[in-house]
């Protein structure tokens, strides 16, 4: 019964952070709202009974993907006072939903720790990182290759298209 | 006692149409990528829970395979808004219209 309440207002926490997110002006903000919709779905995939792939969630979504985000965001500060935009970042309303959506998910998985029966996926199979390995490597080797030639030709991609002299022979283009 | 599937499936379908009309409401190449991750991640959402139904990796496999793609796609999306923010000095999709002429 736990795991259901748990798993509602994850699933409202989860809306209401994408919905705040998709709505903001201000691109970090929104970014802020991105992370804890990602934390939020991790822990629904915790009460479905994968706790590897809530770990993958927020070490990749939440940890790497979002922050390659917040590093482009913050590189293409397009012109406007960076002072401004700090002091922006440091006014109570930007700082208090996020905060209190996040909270939630914290009391929802201190609820989960207190009340003692984390163990409550286990009821349909938790299913563990073990057999998600063995299936990985076995049954799908082929579309674990495959998904490390996509990363190559994303990172040869991503490389070509950070270069910054393709800006400037266009430049040159223009001027010629 | 794990929650029934079909809730987790409603949710991810509301997720998804979250996402769906970020990418066609707004007008920002970086709340588009965005709202494209949460379509991705209600699509991971609805593998892990057909995985937990029918209690079988497979579905954490899957969402493994999302994870692969959602991150070759910001990689590559997101050098392409560095090249869009230095060659037309904004964000706006609609400014970057070039090849309809």
């Amino acid at each position: 019964m736990t795991a259901l309440i748990l798993f509602y207002v994850a699933g409202f926490v989860t809306l209401a952070a994408a919905i705040l997110a998709i709505t903001r002006t201000n691109a970090s903000h929104a970014l802020i709202y991105v992370v804890v919709a990602l934390l939020a779905i991790a822990v629904i995939f915790f009460l479905l009974g994968s706790p590897f792939a809530a770990a993958l969630q927020i070490v990749v979504y939440a940890g790497a993907i979002v922050v390659l985000f917040l590093f482009v965001v913050m590189m293409l500060n397009l012109g406007k006072s960076s002072v401004d935009r700090e002091r922006a970042l440091l006014t109570r309303g930007i700082w208090t939903v996020p905060s209190l959506l996040a909270l939630v998910l914290f009391a929802v998985v201190l609820f989960a720790l207190v009340s003692g029966d984390h163990e409550a996926g286990a009821e349909a199979r938790m299913i563990e990182p073990k057999e998600v390995g063995i299936a990985l490597y076995t049954k799908y080797v082929l579309a674990v290759e495959l998904a490390g030639v996509l990363l190559l030709a994303a990172l040869v991609g991503a490389y070509h298209l950070g270069r910054r002299y393709l800006a400037d022979r266009r430049e040159e283009e223009k001027t010629s | 006692m794990m929650p029934p599937t079909e809730h987790v499936l409603v949710l991810a379908l509301m997720l998804f149409c979250v996402g769906a009309v970020g990418v066609l409401v707004r007008r920002n190449i970086i709340f588009i990528l965005i709202s494209l991750e949460f379509m991705m991640n209600a699509c991971a959402m609805v593998f892990i829970a057909a995985g937990a139904k029918w209690g079988q990796p497979d579905g954490q496999v899957m969402f493994m395979l999302i994870l692969a793609i959602a991150a070759s796609e910001v990689a590559v999306a997101l050098g392409i808004v560095i090249q869009m923010a230095r060659r037309f000095r904004t964000l706006d999709v609609d400014a970057v219209s070039e090849l309809r002429e």
